[in-house]
């Protein structure tokens, strides 16, 4: 049979497909090569955006350096000699600035690297924050004064940015800060040793610093900010997420105001987050007067806007309970309300703190309603010195930092942003592995 | 807001209430269990009932009413102590309320020097602008104070002052008197029959309904809180320029063109591009993930795709900016420099740059919501079209498609509304220039974008340019609650369909 099958084929043989199935199987093809290549182009720009992200922001962890042995002259720092704080507190930054010219100077002979620089551009290699770096030593060990230390100072952004490469001999034909002769000193002092590119602890608890500075600006202060304004929308939002969600899960009537507030709430999680910006704004700074650019202030905005999230997810974590065990509580005698709160609650307590933990990570990436009640645009310079002052006291918060930092003009404050946003998915990426390990660890399939 | 500052004596008062209110919940619990003779089982409920009946009614209504009176006895001191000031006391270019700082101001460095021992008590009360430098005074114990202190406002101040005083005392006595109060009757009720639990758990459900009303006020205050505004707006601006002009120049020192359409049109046209990337991209994704995916390609593609919507959209506005806006300036711009050696795009900062990101921060959204609702098909319907022959493109394309276009028009639409409301990336992306033109390649500007530049500015709150913000936000606010409404309702009436 194969054989005559294979010498005369019929029209329709099974064999053969006919140019219209030909032509549908190869449609079936494209299609799903469709959806092949949609889900690769999404994994793409997830790659892409991951990849610069880590690419561009590695470097703000690491900062350039110089070591310089400084005479801690007792007649600049300390005329009386008597050790007073308070008197070594008043030599300012401008005190300092001729001890590090002199150590600079020194290294510069001591290494033999021949260069025609002005003092004062060999003290430009070093960050405009150096004089406050050496002077916040000094107070704090007031005992090495007369003596001489070997101190590593912040080198300024255009060095660090030439030792990482941001910066080129051709990219400075038109940067007054720096010059050829300049970077020819870094590449001596490189080879030297005395300058070189370490891990730089100060981004991460450090404070901003001002426009000419880059090079000494960090993140931690904006972390206690945000640190503050998630205490307070933890301690407002799930105790009343949980409530109301409680309230309508188990003891609404059905009727149109519990239909109201449903709708509502399903709507509040799709306003626009600068609308509760507005509302924050308008509510909380320009009627109740609270202070501006308060962490407070951004804890009840972004509370507003995380309960819509909480209430969904604690009212889907509470249906799961099965109405067994409701019945079985009424049965044995419990009211209503203790039925809820003995055993209702606490088996559906993995699924509310599951969603709650996914709400903060929600509300510590959000940034637009915080810039309309001002946690941007000033320098977040001090770390609040306990409860009230960090509730009260202008903060920044971490992404609104890096929305500041990204609106800065030099580039050496780009590298800080996505540094930043590093510091900020390693807090969402740890937040949301907790939130699944919880859900792993103490879901129940009933 | 003056009694803000003197928070000592009202902590107190609170803490007053507090001790109260412990003493409560033990002394009913007590008498109680007396009433029982000391057998818990002849009583309504269990003793601890009583004991958060009788602090519930000694704390509840005391810290109302010293809510309420933190907030009326300012009001009704300022009315009082203005009705003091004549208007001619008012310079020119000043207000009565500016008078008024200045007579709070002037009170509070009144008790400052008082505290600090430069003052005595009466001397407080007595002195006056005729015989004694105030303001110097003031400045003895660290008040500084802007101006020269007139009799008027010394004498405002002054009874400022002791009105304060007095409401103090009145306050406190209240407060004290309503907390005894609630604990007498608390403890007369506390008998054997009484129906403890019933009545704390009436009133636990209240706390669970007012947090349950919340969102209601939330959505109230929001509205409202623009609402206001924005007739303020629209009393110093004319809303025909507002909807129908052609030209947004905000210009502070007034006479502004303040028109929404320029940002409007921006706006939508960022949207749809956004949606240009994430419709198809997301909806293929959802089809091949729900449709063709194996379990161990679905368990690892969907939660991969789902990091994108969990990413802050500060993020993608960084994104945009430092990497997507100069990447196609290369494409496209640059002339001979670029990649395309044409010279159309200037700047980092345009349409297309913007809308693509916030496409790729879209897909996830489109995705998941497009996942769940071709999921929600019926097998037999897919079993239905198999049968007659079909292949299975075919079978999604004429069959599970066609049964799930209405959720997912309803995730399209609730992608756009996120789109529409979205900030960081456009305020990042988009630019700062108001205008209507067909080019993606040029800097356009958005409703949010243009909410965020009026309101961080340093301007007088009261002119169009800052109050235009609150009008721009209604707008946006009305747009999306529009589209949101209309997607639930779709997606809602489409849900009862399979059920």
């Amino acid at each position: 049979m194969t054989d005559m099958s294979k010498t005369t084929a019929p029209r329709n043989s099974l064999l053969k497909q006919d140019a219209r199935t030909v032509k549908r199987n190869r449609a079936e093809k494209r299609f799903k090569a469709y959806g092949i290549a949609a889900i690769s182009a999404g994994m793409l720009m997830l790659m892409i955006l991951l990849s610069t992200i880590i690419g561009r922001g590695t470097g703000a962890f690491q900062q350039t350096f110089l070591t310089l042995d400084v005479q801690l002259l007792e007649a600049k720092l300390d005329k009386n000699g008597n050790r007073d704080l308070e008197e070594i507190k008043k030599v300012s930054t401008f005190g300092y600035a001729p001890l590090m010219a002199a150590a600079m100077e020194e290294k510069v002979a001591q290494t033999g690297i021949v260069t025609d620089l002005e003092p004062k551009e060999l003290g430009d290699i070093l960050s405009k924050q150096a004089a406050a770096q050496l002077r916040d030593f000094v107070l704090e060990n007031t005992d090495l004064i007369g003596t001489s230390v070997e101190f590593r100072f912040l080198t300024n952004s255009r060095v660090d940015g030439y030792v990482k490469g941001r910066v080129t001999r051709e990219s400075i034909a038109n940067d007054k800060n720096i010059n050829v002769a300049q970077l020819d000193l870094v590449d001596a002092l490189r080879a030297d040793g005395a300058l070189e590119k370490r891990f730089n602890l100060a981004f991460i608890t450090g404070s901003d610093a001002s426009d000419a500075r880059p090079e000494a600006a960090g993140m931690g202060v904006s972390m206690i900010g945000s640190l503050f304004m998630m205490l307070v929308v933890l301690a407002l939002a799930l105790p009343i997420g949980v409530a109301a969600s409680i309230y309508l899960e188990e003891f609404a009537p059905k009727n149109w105001i519990t239909d109201i507030i449903e709708v509502n709430i399903s709507n509040l999680a799709a306003v626009p987050s600068i609308v509760f910006g507005i509302l924050g704004l308008a509510v909380f700074i320009n009627y109740m007067h609270l202070p501006n650019s308060a962490p407070l202030v951004g804890g009840l905005v972004l509370t507003l806007m995380t309960l819509p999230t909480i209430i969904i997810s604690t009212r889907a974590s509470l249906k799961s309970v099965p109405p067994s065990i409701r019945d079985a509580a009424l049965g044995v005698g419990a009211s209503k309300m203790q039925s809820v709160f003995h055993h209702v609650l606490p088996l559906a307590a993995p699924g509310i703190l599951t969603g709650t933990i996914i709400g903060l990570a929600q509300a510590l990436g959000e940034t637009a309603p915080l810039l309309l009640i001002g946690m941007v645009g000033f320098i977040a310079s001090n770390p609040p010195d306990g409860i009230a002052s960090g509730l009260m006291d202008p903060n920044s918060a971490m992404p609104a930092q890096i929305y500041e930092w990204a609106k800065r003009a030099d580039p050496a404050f780009y590298e800080r942003a996505w540094g930043g946003i590093i510091i900020l998915l390693v807090f969402l990426v740890t937040m949301n592995a907790i939130a699944v390990m919880l859900r792993r660890r103490f879901e129940r399939r009933w | 807001m003056g009694n803000f500052l003197n928070v000592a004596p009202t902590t107190l008062l609170v803490i007053v209430v507090l001790i109260l209110t412990a003493l409560a919940f033990f002394m009913a619990r007590a008498r109680a269990m007396a009433a029982a003779w000391g057998d818990a089982r002849k009583l309504h409920s269990l003793p601890n009932y009583y004991g958060y009946n009788a602090a519930m009614m000694t704390a509840i209504p005391a810290l109302f009413m010293l809510t309420i009176w933190l907030f009326v006895q300012p009001m009704m001191i300022q009315n009082s102590v203005i009705s003091m000031i004549p208007q001619a006391a008012v310079s020119d270019g000043s207000s009565v309320n500016l008078v008024m700082s200045d007579v709070r101001r002037v009170a509070n460095g009144l008790t400052t020097a008082v505290e600090a021992g430069a003052l005595s008590a009466d001397a407080a009360r007595d002195i006056s602008t005729a015989t004694t430098d105030i303001r110097g005074l003031l400045a003895e114990s660290g008040v500084a104070l802007g101006s020269e202190v007139s009799a008027e406002v010394l004498n405002a101040a002054q009874r400022y002052r002791s009105m304060q005083a007095t409401g103090q005392w009145l306050m406190t006595a209240a407060i004290c008197v309503i907390a005894l109060g609630g604990l007498f009757v608390a403890m007369r009720a506390t008998t054997a029959t009484f129906r403890a639990r019933n009545m704390v758990e009436r009133f636990i459900l209240a706390l669970l309904m007012i947090a349950a009303s919340l969102a209601i006020l939330t959505t109230v205050g929001i509205v409202f809180s623009m609402l206001f505004e924005s007739i303020n707006f629209f009393s110093l601006h004319p809303w025909q320029d507002f909807f129908l002009g052609d030209s947004w120049s905000p210009n502070f020192r007034g006479d502004s063109d303040l028109s929404i359409l320029p940002l409007l049109w921006g706006t939508l046209y960022i949207s749809i591009i956004a949606l240009l990337v994430a419709v198809p991209i997301g909806l293929f994704a959802a089809i091949y993930l729900s449709e063709y995916a194996n379990s161990k390609v679905r368990a690892v593609a969907k939660p991969l795709l789902e990091i994108l919507a969990g990413i802050p959209t500060i993020v993608y506005g960084l994104f945009a900016l430092l990497t997507v806006g100069p990447f196609l300036v290369n494409l496209f711009g640059r002339g001979e420099n670029g990649i395309l050696g044409v010279d159309w795009m200037s700047g980092a900062t345009s349409v297309l740059t913007a809308g693509l990101v916030m496409g790729i921060m879209l897909i996830p959204f489109v995705s998941s919501l497009s996942d769940d609702i071709i999921n929600a098909v019926p097998q037999s319907l897919r079993d239905g079209s198999f049968g007659l022959g079909a292949t299975h493109s075919e079978t999604i394309r004429q069959v599970v498609i066609p049964a799930a276009l209405p959720g997912i028009v309803g995730a399209i639409l609730l992608a756009a509304s996120r789109a529409i409301g979205e900030t960081m990336i456009v305020v990042l992306g988009a630019g700062a220039i108001a205008r209507i033109s067909p080019n993606p390649l040029e800097a356009m500007t958005t409703i949010t974008t243009r909410i965020v530049s009026q309101l961080t500015g340093d301007t007088d709150f009261a002119s169009p340019e800052t109050l235009v913000a609150f009008a721009l936000g209604l707008t946006l606010f009305v747009l999306t609650l529009g589209l949101n409404v209309m997607a639930l309702y779709i997606v809602r009436k489409y849900r009862e369909q399979y059920e």
